[in-house]
Order: C-alpha cells, then structure tokens, then sequence
C-alpha cells in the first residue's frame, strides 16, 4: 500500500510552472531519493508534499486520505516530518527546546512525555554535548544536524529531507548514512532530495529524477542513472 | 540509555521568589503605612505596569506588535462606566465587564488586523483603535464627546469601602484610593503570575517557535494562527481589565482620554523598551524608570515628553535588548527563568 501517492500535481509561481503535472507513489515502508539539477524544482516539491505550499492542480493522497488542502501543521500531526533545504531553526530556543516542541506539538502530547525521546534522538544525532545552547549559535553543520533531530522529534512515519549530507567530511557523512539507515529500518518512509549521489544511493531503493518540473525517471538507481536521459540533463551539468 | 531530566529552575530565580513574596507582601500591607499619595502613585506604577506586561506579551513573545491597546482600555473603561451608569452595577464588579467588553471588541479587531503584516499590522491596529473612539464618541448615554463621571452615590457605595473605611480609620475618598491599588496589585500579581505560568507551558514554547519561525513552526505541529489568536485574545481582555480600574479610579471619563494612544501606548512602548523586551523582568525595571523620569521632568512640559523620545532611541541603538537585557547578558542573571535546561544522563557527571 503506498503512503504517499501524488496525483498530476503542478504548482506556479506567476507564469513559472514549478511542479508540472507530478505523478508518483511511494510504498509504505521504501527510501526514495529525489535527483535533479538546481532549479528543477525539488524543494517546492517538498513543500507541497508537506503542506508549507497549497498545489495549483491535481490531488495528494497520505496514508489513503486525501491531504490536498490540509494545512502543514496537520499533516506533521498526521506523521509527516521534514527538515528544510536551508536551516529554520527556532534562533532563540535551546537545541533540546527545538526538540521539545516539536515532539510536545508534532506528538500532541506533554513536554514531559516526550524529554527522554527527545534526549535520546539528540544522542543519536551527536548533538547531545549542543543541547542547551540556542539554536541561532550553532554553525551550519549543527543547524543541518538539528534539522533531522527536529524532525525525528515529531515521530514521523513519513520523513522528507532536504540535502542534508552537502558539505559534510567523508567520515561525518559515513556516520549520517548510518543513522537515516537505522530510521529507516526502523519502519519510516523516507524521500530524500541529495545532491551526494554516494551517500543517497548508498540508502534509497528508488531514485526520482526531477527536471523542470516534470518527473523524467523513475526507478531501481542503477537503471535510472543509466539512462540517457538522466545522463544528458542531470549527470551533464552535475560533473 | 541513560536518563534525562529538564530542570528551569536557577539559584537566583529560587532567592528571587522570595524576595517577590516578601515585596508583595509588604505592597499589601502599605495603605497602613503610607500616605494617600505615594499609594496613588504605586497605583500609577502597577496599572502601568499591567499594561507593560500585556503589550510585552504581545509584541515581545507573540511578535505582534501593536499600537493600538488604547482601543481595549477605552473600551474597559467606557464597559465600566456604562455598566454602572446605566445598569447599576457595582463598579469592583463592572470591572470583570471591563475585560468581557474589550474581548468582544478584540475578535472582530484580530479578525481584520491579522490580514496585515509588520507595520501594516501596527498602522491596522491604531486605524481601529481611532474607530472604537469615534464610536464612542457619539454614545450619548455616557457623555458623547465631553465626556463623565461615575456617579457619587456608587462612589460612596462601592463594595468593600466601608469595610476599608473602618479597618484603616480614613476618610471614604482615601478608602477609595486603597480600594483601587489593591485590585491594581492583584491585577498586576496576576499577570505577572499568569504570563509567567503560560511560558512555561508548552504552549509558551509553541509561542516562541512562531515568533521565531512560522513556516517552520507550522511543520513540527504547532498551529501558529491559534497561538497568535490566544495572545491577541488573553492581552485585550487583560487591557481592558487594567482600562477598566485606572478609570474606576479616576472616576472621570472622556474619549479623547480614555483612548489616548500616548497615555496607554506610547507611554507602555517606551516602558518595554527600555526594560527589555521579550523578557518579564523588563517592564517591572522598565515601568520604575519611567515613573522616576516622570517625576523627575515633570515640570518641563513638552520637554519631557522630548527627552523621553531621546532616551527611547538612545536605547534602541546601544542597548535593544534594553536595560535588563543589558544586565542579563552580563550576569547571566535571570528572575524568571523559562529556559528547559536538559540535566542528568550526560550532563550529570559534568555538573557535579
């Protein structure tokens, strides 16, 4: 059964058509990852997945309900979590706090219930050692690093994440394989948009390759990075 | 895996506490042992610095900020006399009208206001506030234009005065006084307790998420125009409550007065800023400065209200996060903690 299946959906922005005409399903339970070259429109993907952005046209269903016009805040309380392309932290709460109010709101539950869940997924995370600082003093990688923490927190059952492996060390990023590794084993579907093609195929059972809007491929990585299509628009001016 | 717990409380906040119960209780005590004027003036500081505390919570935690809080203490107020003049009610109780009036007035006001952003907000909210005044204005039955007074009968008979009269041995007008700062030092007792209790909740985080980061806010969950539509709410009916007392005191009314956007506005602005704010220990510094400039310029006329504007600006630029901000960056010193520090597990070894 998929968890997520999206249903001939565009979104413009003035006369520029961002999304045009998306069609795709994810079983519940796979890691998919998005490719395509800067501007083909991933992100606006996600925030119409996640209900940040309301799509034009075309229907998106999560977990057999329609979603197209529930609001973001609903769809996290459904079990959609996500971490943003360029870090949204809260500046002026702590790490922990960040954590908090995304499991107190994204679980619908009480602070307390959720502050050794919270602990535990900021060991995970390794920012355990950060967690009573404020957010606005962290550099880039811990705020990329409290992006995946902030939406483990909300204990998603479908988790989207935004080029969180860019600029990381070849060790670090061993170590963040592991961990979406181990959240996805742990049952959550997962989409994740990453420009570090080891690092998503090391991961993901699918690839989606996105160009201008359109959805050009899907399918196992390998055959995906194979075609002459991808190699043209996307491997063309990547390398 | 190790067990964690979240700790808010400081050693200062603890010693702190109590200095505050101690000073409360001797603000209770005070009629016994000041004159009519100073308790007059510690009316002045408390409604202030109620006031202070609802527009803090406004702007410096909701990000809403508002120059139009006139609106609810012109409303509390004029709910007051109406209740009183036309219904007969017992002024202490009409106050309770006061809070209900400006929390009717505030939903059409959110309604509208929440369609505009930034300035545009704070322009909306004062375009409504000079709306509610010229309305007023026009109901004939507490004055129109010129304004009133609150009749001398409920004066006399307003509930708990004797009572004072007798316990204090003074005089009904002095009895009136006392009756006022009192309910002036629940009010504000209240609010501070009731701000304070609110950031700790949960929702006072959800509070601070939304002013910090909205569209990220809305993606863990947290449903930001509720948390926008709680503070507007709780704030106007806290104004018009602290609207309803000054005038109760003042026992004269007039639009032009009672919706004065320097008297319960500016005047508030300048309070918050100066203190610091986005934090409660701001206003209380901040409402004790502006009492002393107060008394210190107050025979300078315009002067005064210049070199106030100076002071507002000079601590806009050196210190923004004002007076308290400035101390509590220095010391670390904070009286009402609110911040979840994550203990034990991990930390337990390092703390010890």
């Amino acid at each position: 059964m998929s968890i997520l299946s999206l249903q001939n959906v565009s979104k413009s922005f003035e006369s520029l058509k961002v999304t045009d005409g998306v069609s795709f399903d994810v079983p519940k339970g796979e890691a998919l990852g998005i490719i395509g070259p800067n501007g083909a429109g991933k992100s606006t993907l996600f925030n119409l997945i996640t209900g940040n952005l309301m799509s034009d046209n075309g229907k998106i269903f999560y977990d057999g309900r329609d979603v197209t016009r529930v609001p973001a805040m609903r769809r996290c309380l459904n079990g959609v979590g996500r971490s943003f392309q360029i870090p949204q932290p809260f500046e002026k709460l702590t790490v922990f706090e960040n954590l908090v109010v995304a499991g107190a709101f994204g679980r619908d539950t009480s602070e307390a219930e959720v502050t050794q869940a919270c602990a535990e997924i900021l060991e995970r995370t390794e920012m355990i050692d950060r967690a009573n600082v404020p957010a606005g003093q962290l550099r880039l990688l811990e705020r990329k690093r409290l992006e995946l923490a902030r939406a483990l927190a909300t204990d998603p059952k479908l988790l989207l994440l935004d080029e969180i492996a860019g600029g990381l060390t070849d060790a670090e990023c061993q170590s963040l394989i592991q961990t979406i590794r181990d959240i996805h084993k742990s049952g959550v579907t997962i989409i994740w948009i990453e420009h570090v093609l080891h690092a998503l195929t090391s991961v993901v059972e699918r690839l989606l390759v996105l160009d201008f809007g359109r959805v050009i491929g899907i399918g196992e990585p390998g055959e995906i990075m194979e075609s002459r299509e991808v190699r043209e628009i996307y491997l063309g001016i990547e390398v | 895996m190790s067990t964690y717990t979240v700790t808010t409380r400081t050693p200062a906040s603890t010693v702190f506490g109590l200095c505050a119960v101690i000073v409360t209780g001797l603000l209770v005590v005070a009629p016994a042992i000041v004159g009519r004027g100073m308790i007059q003036d510690l009316f002045f500081i408390l409604t202030m610095l109620t006031l202070a505390q609802f527009w803090n919570l406004l702007a410096g935690y909701g990000g809403l900020v508002s120059v139009g809080q006139q609106a609810f203490v012109g409303m509390g107020a004029y709910a007051l006399f109406g209740a009183v003049i036309l219904l007969g009610l017992d002024p202490v109780a009409a106050i309770l009208v006061s809070g209900i009036a400006a929390l009717i007035l505030a939903v059409p006001t959110a309604y509208f206001a929440f369609r505009l952003q930034g300035a545009y907000f704070a322009i909306g909210t004062w375009v409504i506030a000079e709306v509610t005044r010229l309305s007023i204005a026009q109901w004939k039955a507490v004055g129109g234009g010129t304004g009133t007074s609150l009749p001398r009968s409920a004066m006399r008979e307003m509930w708990g005065v004797e009572a004072i009269e007798t316990l204090l041995g003074v005089r009904s007008s002095a009895a009136r006084d006392i009756l006022a700062y009192w309910l002036a030092l629940a009010l504000a007792v209240a609010t501070i307790a009731g701000i304070y209790w609110l950031l700790r909740t949960k929702r006072g985080l959800a509070l601070a998420a939304v002013r910090d980061n909205a569209e990220a806010a809305k993606s863990v969950g947290v449903d930001a125009s509720r948390m926008k539509w709680i503070v507007f709410l709780v704030s106007a009916f806290g104004t018009g409550l602290a609207g309803g007392l000054i005038y109760l005191q003042k026992a004269r009314i007039s639009p032009d007065a009672a919706f004065s956007v320097t008297d319960w506005t500016a005047y508030v602005i300048f309070i918050v800023v100066i203190g610091g704010i986005g934090t409660i220990e701001g206003p209380i510094i901040g409402v004790l400065i502006f009492f002393l400039l107060q008394s210190l310029l107050a025979d300078f006329g315009s002067w005064y209200l210049m070199i106030l504007g100076l002071i507002g600006i000079a601590i806009m630029l050196f210190a923004p996060r004002g007076l308290w901000g400035l101390l509590s960056e220095r010391t670390g010193l904070h009286l009402f903690p609110i911040r979840r520090r994550l203990t034990g597990g991990r930390f337990s070894d390092k703390e010890t």
